[in-house]
């Protein structure tokens, strides 16, 4: 696990998830000193609903991002429903609409692949509630970039198959009660900061 | 299934390396350009392949595309993202019908060019679209793809029994005036799009990253296709687009794509903002 610099989290949720993500989201106080992207499994529709709900939850601001928008500190970046969100060196968001894993697009995998590549050391990784197993992977690779993960604690969870999957790839560094998890999220962006 | 980076800390930044070398080995050797393709995008996209190719690195992947045309070819229809269906986001054809259709009627003459038409579903889409509405006398769609195999798949017009029940649902969606079994005939485990449909699309196949202008086109569709590209690619081929449309001329993009970072938004306005049409200015101040 790193003490290093925080400089963005990623978190990941599925079935249950957006009422999980609206618990934690809504302890996030401004100012936030780094971008959140959210992957929340979701079926496909031409509009981001899932945006608009979480705005009225949250004092962050929250997006559902065009492709190649400018990632900015303090903004919540929830993917579009039916697109992968990625994250792209020079601080971009590539969206793309390639084969969905574990049956998802948005997948929580493909957004932890590609912010462990870019931000290494300095992800802080979440994983919620869930059904299926989409995520793990993803855990296992930041971890191994040297990032931080947390787990939501599957007695907490309305699906606990999803953080349970994340657990027994043994590299959850943090397991935590959903209650927790704002505030978790709040001590860590902030202390971990450069000075 | 998932595509798990085998790779250790210090291994990233040589991973960037490598995937460039087989970009450039990709266009010395057979003439596709994704150089400038979204970087996070191709990597997931290569990372797949690599895995599902049991290959122990993207070094060896190289060799291996240098060597074996048919192993270039199936990584070829991973980089090229070949998603698509009949009517896919039903409300842009709606809106197109309610917004664009009363345009077009407006003129003589009608030439549509739909950049990365993939095999084809959104091409038909269109023509049974223009069919209903009468223009398609008068209009000629140019459908090209940077993909001559997904071209030969779109010219044949078959698709699968089990993809067509959600096209007809979203073809109602859509505003569709009959049945979308009208314009299909089950043969075998699939359906064969009535090939008289075919007769004012024009296939060809065309790189956004290389070639040139295409004419002057009253409509240009090239939805999901930009999202691939990066900012210096997509800047390219925005101007491609002004320069191909006529004044006055219909721009219709996916709706998670943007004209905020393509250098030509000044000289568009939106038809509809939320469904990505735009309409390239009469007068340019």
């Amino acid at each position: 696990m790193s003490a290093g610099e925080v400089r963005a989290v990623v978190m990941g949720a599925s079935w249950g998830g957006v009422e999980a993500s609206i618990k934690v989201l809504s302890e996030l106080k401004v100012p936030f000193p780094v971008p959140l992207f959210l992957a929340q499994h979701q079926r496909y529709e031409s509009e981001s609903r899932l945006a608009r709900v979480l705005s009225s939850r949250t004092e962050l601001k929250v997006v559902a991002p065009e492709d190649k928008e400018q990632i900015e500190p303090g903004v919540i970046y929830v993917s579009p429903p039916g697109f992968h969100m990625l994250i792209d060196r020079g601080g971009f968001i590539a969206l793309s609409c390639h084969w969905p894993v574990h049956y998802s697009r948005p997948s929580i995998d493909e957004l932890f692949f590609s912010a462990g590549h870019v931000y290494g050391a300095g992800v802080l990784a979440v994983l919620l509630t869930g059904a299926n197993e989409d995520g793990a992977a993803g855990i296992r690779y930041i971890h191994q970039r040297g990032g931080t993960t947390v787990a939501q604690a599957p007695a907490t969870a309305e699906a606990p198959t999803m953080p349970e999957a994340a657990i027994r790839t043994g590299c959850v560094d943090y397991i935590l009660p959903l209650q927790e998890i704002g505030q978790f999220l709040r001590e860590q962006v902030t202390s971990r900061q450069k000075r | 299934m998932s595509d798990v980076p085998q790779i250790q800390d210090d291994q990233v930044d040589m991973e960037d390396v490598e995937i460039r070398l087989l970009l450039e080995a990709i266009f010395h050797i057979y003439g596709y350009d994704f150089r400038s393709y979204s970087k996070a995008s191709i990597r997931r996209r290569v990372m797949h392949r690599l895995n599902l190719s049991g290959l122990p690195s993207i070094m060896e992947m190289i060799d291996r595309v240098m060597k074996d045309r048919q192993f270039f070819v199936s990584l070829l229809n991973d980089l090229t993202v070949n998603v698509t269906e009949m009517y896919r986001d039903p409300m842009f054809y709606r809106r197109f019908r309610e917004e664009v259709v009363p345009l077009l009627k407006t003129f003589p003459f009608i030439k549509i060019w739909h950049a990365g038409c993939s095999t084809g579903e959104e091409i038909y889409s269109m023509a049974i679209l223009l069919e209903e509405e009468g223009l398609y006398e008068r209009a000629m769609i140019y459908a090209t793809d940077i993909d001559k195999n997904v071209l030969a798949a779109a010219k044949k017009g078959i698709y699968s029994i089990s993809s067509i029940r959600q096209y007809g649902e979203n073809y109602l969606q859509a505003g569709g005036k009959a049945s979308l079994s009208d314009y299909y005939t089950c043969k075998y485990d699939g359906v064969i799009i009535d090939q008289r449909l075919r007769r004012n699309i024009l296939f060809a196949d065309h790189d956004l990253a290389t070639d040139q202008v295409f004419g002057e086109m009253n409509v240009i569709v090239c939805r999901n296709v930009l999202i691939y590209f990066d900012r210096d690619l997509q800047r390219r081929v925005f101007q491609l687009f002004r320069d191909s449309l006529d004044l006055g001329g219909v721009l219709c993009l996916g709706t998670k794509e943007s004209l905020n970072f393509s250098g030509i938004a000044d000289e568009f306005e939106p038809v509809d903002a939320q469904m990505k049409i735009f309409r390239r200015k009469q007068v340019v101040l």
